[in-house]
């Protein structure tokens, strides 16, 4: 009864959506004030109506409904029940529901902070934010519906991919799905301007928070992700340019790139036109990342055909909306004036470059991505692209964004000194300086480039910090008058701050533990020693156990440092009883130094077993360094001039910042 | 079936839709020489296994994986080059078990994707900034000069 509850529910909010696409948009057009209100309450009982569906749904989950489809083929009754409510979306139906929930949380959103919005703008944006939704919920229930009964039921479920049942992995979706859905406001937000054929600063100062947030949920998606693959893949990989790996990065390239050039229009209404296109093309993005997810059609040309009523159903999706977003721009877009003017050496022509190079990634993950599919539907021919192309090309073009990015900030807006800046930052290469010299003299062993990839990670920490060092005076003023700078700085310049150490945080970690990473294959018998990362670890066998729904083999490693006993080992080879299926558990034992990661494997025919050991030095610096950025974001989002809804602070500040 | 289970793989996991690599390289598999194995590591991490979803010889598990990476050592001892081997098994398998794809007419446009997007980005911002009048702010005339020293005697406007 609740899951046809929820059916309904999922119907009733496909018909107000239709209503709120309609309704408010013809409200601005004819300047009817009662019309364009419609949204709001539309907005909200869109969310209410999909919110009671997903809670059906999950509901269906946690009770072990198995009379419904979806639940029979992706659930177990023996499932912990974190993982009975995570495989809500652990699954193609319930992954579409909880996207177009989050989607009408961002609605809903809008319609409720939107209070200082002009009402036409507000109507439209809601008007289109509708069009997304009444696309996916017709997707949902024409292609994909969740709530489809069996008769007769099963007496139990084919259980969740045990290699899902992970706490990392069962909040890994939401948190990706906040980020590619919430640049749909971004989308919104384009649209309705370019049918306004308006746009000013104030623009840009609605849209930022909006993007911002979408881009935190999206790095720190990302990255959860990426820990997830590290721990529990089993060869302490973190990265695999995999096709729908690439799905993800590509909105998160153009939403970093976003973020930067709507800081330019709002500062400097500069780069109008652009940062529409980018708003387009970002959600774009997203969509398409959806789309390949969904359809199968990069992991295999073949699973299109499996389902090819979904993969074209998105693929339409995505056409109307970045044909049509994209038609509209190229009507509109020379219409809006341009603003503010400035030399390309200023702190708006920094932000071009960061874009220029951001989007130059972008098209270079896009087209590398899609382009096996397309030589093989043009020619025949089939190729892969994987790492090797993917590090060859991209890595290149992140270097001068690296080296630009301390720069930017130090830059004045308008026109700047490019040597100034350039002094400001000599102390920031001094220590990168140090930190190759610091390398060679522990002992370099490697690519030769590794140092210096390492010193640029550093070189953009201390640019970071630098920058702010200037910005509060520090030791140019007495440490009393600094502090009070740093308190009167904005939070938003603290989130640059951390935004950028998070990214210099980052270089470090990849550089280290890929140039650096100490690895063993070895057979093991017990008893045995290896000395790995400055561990000695000691095998002491193994042992058959059993957890709440799998069975397990696991190994048991004594880890000593300097003599003395510091951690036991146990990595393991568990099977899952539904469905049954191996997976690996590494033992990891980490440190500020990096992270000893034991694998064990096969039993060998003359005894013993197969061992893989590695020492992954400075790996949580990637983690880290993401984490450190999403909280950046945190930061400037509760800024007060980015606080939606917040008034305008008239008071002047007590010290003016100097535009430097 | 195996298309179904990939696609529940690929929808759940959402990223990273790898099966789970236990062990790939063997230690009965790795030469005894370690200048040796490590260029075969290095040959593994460029081929694709080509029964997998997007994992590289040296990072799957699947037989064929370790048959391709038996195929390889044994080029090695035979005195290959690096390339010789590449070569050895595009000839057997075709282009498809490159993870680099090779610089060639099919491929040109993917190679230089990077340069192409990246000289139009310039050009449309070389052309933008040529378009605009220039920033440069002209210095007060000596009227507009008088004018600012009066508002300041003033106390401001």
């Amino acid at each position: 009864m609740i899951v046809e509850f929820g059916h309904f529910a999922l119907i009733l909010a496909l018909l107000v959506s239709a209503v709120q696409v309609i309704v408010p948009a013809a409200g601005a057009s004819f300047k009817d004030e009662r019309m364009m209100r419609v949204a709001e309450p539309a907005a909200i009982s869109q969310l209410l109506l999909i919110a009671i569906a997903f809670f059906a749904l999950m509901y269906a989950y946690v009770t072990s409904d198995f009379s419904v489809a979806n639940v029979a083929a992706n659930s177990h009754s023996t499932k912990p029940l974190i993982y009975k409510m995570a495989g809500v979306w652990g699954n193609h139906e319930g992954s579409m529901l909880l996207w177009v929930l989050i989607l009408a949380l961002f609605g809903a959103a809008v319609a409720i902070f939107g209070t200082n919005l002009p009402p036409t703008l507000k109507a439209r944006v809601l008007s289109v934010q509708a069009a997304i939704a009444l696309a996916f919920l017709l997707f949902s229930l024409l292609t994909s519906n969740p709530f489809i009964r069996l008769d007769p039921a099963p007496s139990d479920g084919n259980g969740l991919n045990p290699i899902l049942q992970d706490p990392a992995l069962a909040f890994h979706p939401p948190f990706l799905y906040t980020g590619y859905v919430g640049f749909s406001i971004a989308f919104s937000f384009a649209i309705a301007a370019l049918l306004e054929g308006r746009i000013d600063a104030a623009w840009a100062r609605w849209v930022r928070p909006w993007t911002l947030a979408a881009w935190m949920f999206l790095t720190i998606g990302i990255a959860m992700g990426s820990w997830w693959a590290y721990y529990e893949l089993g060869w302490g990989g973190w990265w695999f340019w995999d096709p729908v790996e690439n799905a993800s990065f590509m909105p998160w390239l153009a939403g970093t790139a976003l973020l930067h050039s709507a800081l330019v229009m709002e500062k400097r209404e500069a780069l109008k036109v652009w940062t529409i296109l980018l708003a387009i093309l970002t959600f774009s993005l997203s969509l398409m990342g959806t789309f390949i997810v969904r359809s199968g059609v990069l992991t295999s040309v073949h699973s299109f055909a499996v389902d090819p009523a979904r993969g074209v159903f998105i693929l339409a999706i995505l056409i109307f909306f970045t044909g049509g977003g994209l038609t509209l721009f190229a009507l509109r877009a020379k219409d809006m004036q341009t603003g503010g003017l400035f030399q390309p050496i200023s702190r708006e022509g920094s932000l071009v470059l960061n874009n220029l190079l951001l989007v130059t990634a972008t098209a270079t993950v896009l087209v590398g991505t899609l382009y096996p599919m397309a030589l093989e539907g043009l020619t025949g021919q089939k190729i892969s692209v994987g790492p090797p192309f993917f590090n060859m090309t991209f890595g290149p073009l992140m270097i001068p964004l690296l080296l630009a990015l301390p720069l930017g900030p130090m830059l004045p807006w308008k026109r700047g000194d490019l040597a100034g800046a350039m002094q400001r930052l000599a102390f920031a290469v001094l220590i990168a300086i140090v930190a190759v010299v610091a390398i060679f003299a522990i002992g370099h062993r490697g690519p030769w480039l590794a140092p210096f990839g390492i010193a640029l990670g550093v070189y953009v920490m201390a640019g970071a910090v630098i920058e702010w060092a200037n910005r509060i005076k520090f030791g140019k003023t007495g440490l009393g008058e600094a502090a009070r700078r740093a308190r009167n700085l904005p939070r938003s310049a603290y989130g640059t701050l951390l935004a950028h150490f998070g990214v210099g945080m980052l270089v470090v970690g990849i550089i280290a533990t890929s140039a650096y990473r100490e690895e063993h294959i070895l057979v093991m018998k017990p008893g045995q020693s290896l000395a790995v990362g400055g561990y000695n670890v000691t095998f002491t066998g193994v042992e058959s156990g059993r957890g709440p729904n799998y069975k397990e083999d696991f190994a048991d490693f004594d880890v000593k440092r300097d003599g003395s006993s510091i951690a036991r080992l146990k990595p393991s080879k568990r099977v899952y009883d539904a469905p049954p299926q191996p997976t690996t558990e590494a033992g990891i034992h980490a440190s500020w130094r990096g992270d000893l990661y034991l694998v064990i494997g096969d039993g060998q025919p003359g005894g013993g077993y197969a061992v893989r050991a590695y020492f992954n030095p400075l790996v949580r610096f990637i983690w880290l360094g993401a984490l450190i950025m999403f909280i950046g974001g945190g930061i400037s989002l509760s800024d007060r001039r980015l606080r939606i809804g917040a008034p305008s602070r008239h008071v002047p500040r007590a010290i003016p910042v100097p535009a430097e | 079936m195996m298309h179904r289970y990939f696609a529940i793989v690929a929808f759940a996991l959402t990223i990273f839709a790898n099966v789970p690599a236990s062990l790939a390289v063997q230690p009965n598999e790795m030469l005894p020489d370690p200048v040796l194995e490590q260029r075969a590591r290095n040959i593994s991490a460029e081929l694709r296994c080509l029964v997998c979803q997007n994992q590289s010889i040296d990072d799957s598990d699947a037989p064929l994986a370790a048959d391709l990476r038996r195929v390889v050592r044994e080029r090695l001892v035979a005195h290959d080059t690096d390339q010789q081997v590449l070569d050895y098994l595009v000839a057997r398998y075709g282009e498809f078990v490159l993870l680099k794809p090779r610089f060639e007419l099919s491929t040109v446009l993917l190679w230089l994707t990077p340069a192409l997007v990246f000289a139009a980005g310039l050009t449309l911002a070389a052309r933008a900034a040529a378009r605009q009048p220039a920033a440069e702010a002209k210095p007060l005339s000596e009227k507009e000069k008088a004018e600012v020293a009066k508002i300041m005697a003033d106390g401001g406007p």
